[in-house]
């Protein structure tokens, strides 16, 4: 299963390391990564694949989302086709 | 990789605007469940619901967390109760069969379960009647159970006998939950031309053309039409019109995926997504600040009806194309107590009861969580469900009434509820008796539909 993250919030040094280190100890696989400001938000969007992943989907979104609390941002993990259904016919 | 505005446009839908499901329902027959004896009727319908029902709410749970959509309620609508429990003989049973259900709905984890109900639009059998009369009682004494009944059809006229009852009924119903201003009035909505698959309560059950068990979707978000009317200020109404449907296109695709998951994971055919416009009490998630966003200072005012005949037809344009069944109510809610718009209008002054019913007749459902005072008479509550249902049977619509006459409340006193249910304002009614006029009882004909004019 493929799933979006994505990282909205204040930019600051080591968020990447940061929630790269979450992925790799849990072994979800990153497949693309776009990073950019916008508006003076920092937001980074990942494409992952979770298939392999060491933990439950759920046990992953709390741990992105302590993350997210611990650097002052947003992260979210959610399922692939959410986006391709809102959004494509 | 998924254009990356498109994603954000997502989040911010979800985040901000609050978009959301508003409720997962799982349609359960319950037609194998009849029997003679009482208790009998009782263990095979808790049996029967809580195995069917085992892990609604736990799948419904996992494909919040794995999609990121907030999944407000999960809900059971069942067989109206009237229908297996016709060989019943007393009222005292009925009010076990609510109890039932409700033990039922809290055995799963349900928010509500629905179809304690009975369809006498063209009359009324022993059970039917037995099970009107226990309501008061069973929603007195039941926390999650709602109740409906269907006192007309455009095919078959209007139950006027029906119609006198239920306004003695939602009258000892206020009474007997009097602690609690009348709340289980809010459970308790009287339809004409109601369907059999709607996901909504007080209103939803599982009609007998349903199959065994079904799942029906209710979608929402009214904050982000009105988030993306903003964008488009000043602009004509056919720009307004198609930004509505490309609004309702997406919170439809959202509907329609949390369908289809959960139908393949509770191995449950997929019924319907019923095309809403469903309101919160939360600031920002209103039908009527979609209204004011057209250009009125305030919902209520003259030209509400013609934004919000706008809005439904909009609603239900861009939705369709975007899930293969539509169903339910389909279109944007008015409930007056669920709405912070609304609840603003009717306690300026702006909103009244005679425009509220002006405005069902362009959408859906009904005069919908209105408070009214707690003196008002039976007759006068028949009388409000008697015009509504005739706007129903006239216009080949679904229209319904659920109104809380909340005891010793006056016009502007406030009614706290809670939660989705919020808060209502107490709304002057007509003092004129309509006392004659609902005496009369019998039935109002099927209206002609040849010679439209």
């Amino acid at each position: 299963m493929r799933a979006i993250i994505t990282v909205i919030g204040t930019d600051k040094v080591g968020i990447i390391a940061e929630v790269s280190r979450v992925l790799a100890e849990n072994q979800v696989n990153i497949l693309d990564i776009s990073q950019t400001i916008m508006q003076d938000m920092f937001t980074m969007i990942m494409l992952v694949d979770v298939s392999k992943s060491k933990i439950a989907f759920s046990a992953l979104s709390d741990t992105l989302s302590s993350l997210g609390d611990a650097l002052g941002l947003s992260i979210r993990i959610q399922h692939e086709d959410l986006f391709n259904s809102m959004h494509r016919i | 990789m998924i254009n990356r505005l498109e994603i954000l446009e997502t989040i911010k839908m979800i985040s901000e605007e609050h978009l959301d499901v508003r409720t997962v329902t799982m349609g359960i027959s319950l037609l194998s469940c009849a029997a003679n004896d009482i208790d009998t009727v009782c263990t095979r319908i808790y049996d029967k619901i809580t195995h069917q029902a085992e892990h609604l709410v736990k799948t419904a749970v996992d494909i919040e967390t794995e999609f990121g959509i907030p999944i407000i309620n999960k809900r059971i609508s069942v067989t109206p109760a009237a229908l297996i429990c016709e060989s019943i003989k007393d009222a005292d049973s009925f009010v076990k069969v609510a109890q039932a259900l409700d033990k039922a709905a809290k055995t799963t984890g349900v928010d509500f379960i629905g179809g304690f109900s009975a369809l006498v639009h063209k009359g009324a059998t022993r059970g039917d009647k037995l099970l009107i009369d226990s309501i008061p009682e069973a929603l007195a004494t039941t926390d999650k159970l709602c109740s409906s009944v269907n006192v007309g059809t455009t095919k078959a006229g209007l139950n006027m006998d029906a119609v006198r009852k239920m306004g003695e009924v939602i009258k000892q119903t206020a009474h007997l939950t009097e602690d609690k201003d009348g709340f289980g009035c809010a459970k308790l909505v009287v339809f004409c031309n109601a369907v059999e698959d709607n996901p909504f309560m007080a209103g939803a059950f599982h009609g007998v053309g349903e199959p065994d068990a079904v799942i029906n979707v209710g979608v929402s978000g009214p904050g982000v039409v009105k988030c993306a009317l903003e964008k488009v200020k000043g602009a004509d109404f056919g720009t307004v019109a198609d930004t509505i449907k490309n609004t309702a296109f997406k919170i439809t695709r959202m509907g329609q995926l949390v369908a289809q998951e959960a139908s393949k994971r509770l191995n449950i055919p997929f019924g319907i997504v019923d095309l809403s416009l469903a309101p919160t009490p939360a600031v920002g998630d209103s039908v009527a600040y979609i209204l004011e966003e057209m250009g009125l200072e305030q919902c209520g005012t003259h030209g509400t009806t013609a934004a919000l005949a706008l809005l439904n037809d909009a609603v239900k344009k861009g939705g369709v194309m975007a899930t293969s069944y539509v169903g339910g109510l389909s279109g944007a809610f008015i409930p007056v107590s669920e709405d912070a718009g609304m609840i603003a209008a009717a306690q300026s002054g702006a909103l009244s009861l005679e425009k509220l019913e002006a405005m069902t007749c362009v959408c859906s459902v009904g005069l919908d969580m209105i408070c009214i005072p707690g003196d008002t008479s039976a007759e006068t509550i028949s009388a409000i469900i008697a015009d509504e249902a005739a706007i129903g049977m006239v216009n080949n619509k679904t229209t319904a009434v659920r109104v809380i006459p909340a005891p010793g409340k006056k016009v502007g006193d406030v009614v706290e509820f809670g939660g989705l249910l919020g808060s209502g304002p107490v709304m002057n009614v007509n003092l004129k008796s309509s006392a004659d006029f609902i005496a009369r009882g019998g039935r109002i004909p099927a209206p002609i539909h040849s010679l439209r004019n």
